[in-house]
């Protein structure tokens, strides 16, 4: 258990039964008064954010959240499929709880799934993941002394900029953090 | 974590534990215009008290027995007590005949750790005898205005963006006024829904000395643990805390004289402490007998740590500290 003086800015704790990340927090006390522990906390599961300010009497969970290896296998209907590699259970996540990372989801993939008592919260890949050009316009010659970039689709459906001298069916590889080119890459 | 010399202090690839101890050499060169700042402070509060007739004393930090107080957890040491504040042992000089003194020395609360609390900070105390909050205030106004000159600041000081104009008389406010105005919301009915520190927090206290310092008066008895109760309303408490920019600088009262009340409010304190499980408080017997020669006076505890922060415009009590116990 925490205590109200053990509160601090990312600590995760439950409430109601749901996970919350304590975003910001704020120590107050008037001189002759209590101390009041001033929070904003995120629902990690909603998203939903709101304010509290509690009491140096008040007692909170720790939120018990794992991370689990996982693989991707498929995408059906807005729903992302992964399997934990060792156990073989399969959990389906929802297009918000991917988030940006469905630009990358290739076959396969691993990645790293967020759990809150078994159910999945969210997902990290690794900061670099290769993908297939699967449209491209043709290379207009001169184009690369310009600087100038033109937008492709990869394999995922994501479409990103690159410089003009990539085709399709060529292998890029995309920085997930910012979703940007970084290089091709040879096979 | 081993530590380098300093001949290892040389441009280059470094280790985690020499870029930390780099960044701790770092972080206190570029405090050092706030820490002159600081001494600067130190030594005009000096002047002022001594031109004005004010002796400087020392108590001990270590005691045996605070002021019961609910919402101070002290720091035992020992089997005794590091001061919360030196109140105690200043009145006892005072009932003994210092008639004006006033000590600037380090106080302990557990568990305060904030962006305006440190748990180890500076007070700033001084006592004076036929003197009542009133008086108190237009010495707060003396003091900040004498600073100010000295400091070259002028009538006015700007503190994160807002401009705090100087010339007294500063604003009085009641803390039934302030509610009403700012909350609008009784004291009584903050007192009743259990929600007073939280309103005042949230609500009031950011309006406070907004645009010139305000004075913010007359706290109910309940909140007032050593003040006097007010001749035309015994249901107040001679009481001020003075607010410049949002932020409390400093609490004052008219000192409760009367040894029987006294300790029937210590008795209360202390068994609301005992109640909520925290350690128990020997009850300070000599202070309560000295009541009994202290005539009409009043007393004022000012956290220099903050006014330095108002001065400097800083925002976090870290910035005018050398030494934030983190980086200890």
């Amino acid at each position: 258990m925490y205590a109200a003086s053990d509160l601090r800015k990312n600590l995760r704790v439950k409430i109601d039964n749901e996970p919350y990340v304590i975003t910001e927090f704020n120590f107050v006390k008037p001189g002759k008064g209590q101390a009041l522990y001033r929070c904003k906390l995120k629902n990690m599961i909603s998203g939903a954010q709101f304010e509290r300010t509690f009491r140096s009497v008040d007692v909170f969970e720790p939120a018990d959240l794992q991370e689990k290896k996982m693989q991707f296998l498929y995408e059906q209907d807005d729903k992302y499929c992964f399997m934990d590699n060792e156990s073989y259970e399969q959990v389906l996540m929802t297009a918000d709880q991917v988030g940006d990372a469905r630009n990358y989801l290739i076959e396969n993939i691993e990645a790293e799934v967020l759990l809150f008592e078994d159910r999945p919260l969210g997902v990290s890949l690794p900061n670099f993941v290769d993908v297939v050009v699967t449209k491209a316009d043709p290379w207009a010659k001169g184009d690369s002394v310009s600087g100038n970039t033109k937008p492709v689709t990869v394999e995922t459906g994501y479409v990103l900029q690159v410089p003009p001298f990539i085709e399709e069916g060529e292998k890029i590889r995309v920085d997930t953090r910012t979703g940007e080119y970084l290089t091709r890459v040879k096979d | 974590m081993s530590i380098p010399g300093p001949e290892s202090i040389l441009p280059g690839s470094r280790t985690d534990a020499q870029k930390f101890i780099m960044d701790g050499v770092w972080s206190l060169a570029k405090k050092k215009r706030v820490l002159r700042l600081r001494a600067k402070i130190l030594q005009e509060l000096r002047n002022f008290f001594i031109a004005g007739g004010y002796l400087e004393i020392e108590t001990p930090c270590l005691i045996p027995a605070p002021a019961p107080e609910f919402h101070i957890d002290t720091m035992i040491c020992q089997d005794w007590f590091l001061h919360p504040s030196p109140e105690l042992c200043m009145k006892r000089l005072l009932a003994a005949g210092y008639d004006k003194i006033f000590q600037i020395c380090r106080c302990f609360r557990q568990h305060e750790r904030g962006a305006r609390h440190l748990p180890e900070f500076t007070m700033l105390e001084w006592y004076r005898r036929d003197a009542d909050y009133r008086d108190l205030m237009e010495e707060c106004e003396d003091l900040i205005l004498h600073l100010a000159a000295a400091l070259g600041y002028g009538a006015a000081l700007s503190y994160q963006g807002q401009v705090i104009r100087l010339q007294k008389p500063w604003e009085r406010i009641t803390v039934q006024g302030a509610f009403e105005k700012y909350a609008a919301l009784s004291v009584e009915e903050a007192l009743s829904g259990d929600c007073f520190d939280e309103v005042l927090t949230a609500r009031v206290e950011p309006d406070l000395g907004r645009e010139q310092p305000t004075f913010l008066c007359d706290y109910p008895l309940a909140l007032g643990s050593l003040a006097r109760a007010k001749k035309e309303d015994a249901s107040l408490v001679e009481r001020f805390e003075l607010y410049i920019a949002g932020m409390e600088i400093a609490n004052a009262f008219t000192e409760l004289t009367d040894a029987k009340e006294q300790r029937r409010r210590f008795v209360k304190e202390e068994d609301n402490r005992r109640r909520a499980g925290k350690p128990p408080y020997p009850v300070p017997e000599l202070f309560l007998a000295s009541l009994g020669s202290l005539e009409e006076s009043a007393g004022i505890a000012l956290g220099l740590d903050r006014l330095v922060m108002i001065f400097a415009d800083a925002l976090h009590i870290d910035d005018v500290v050398a030494f934030p116990p983190e980086t200890l």
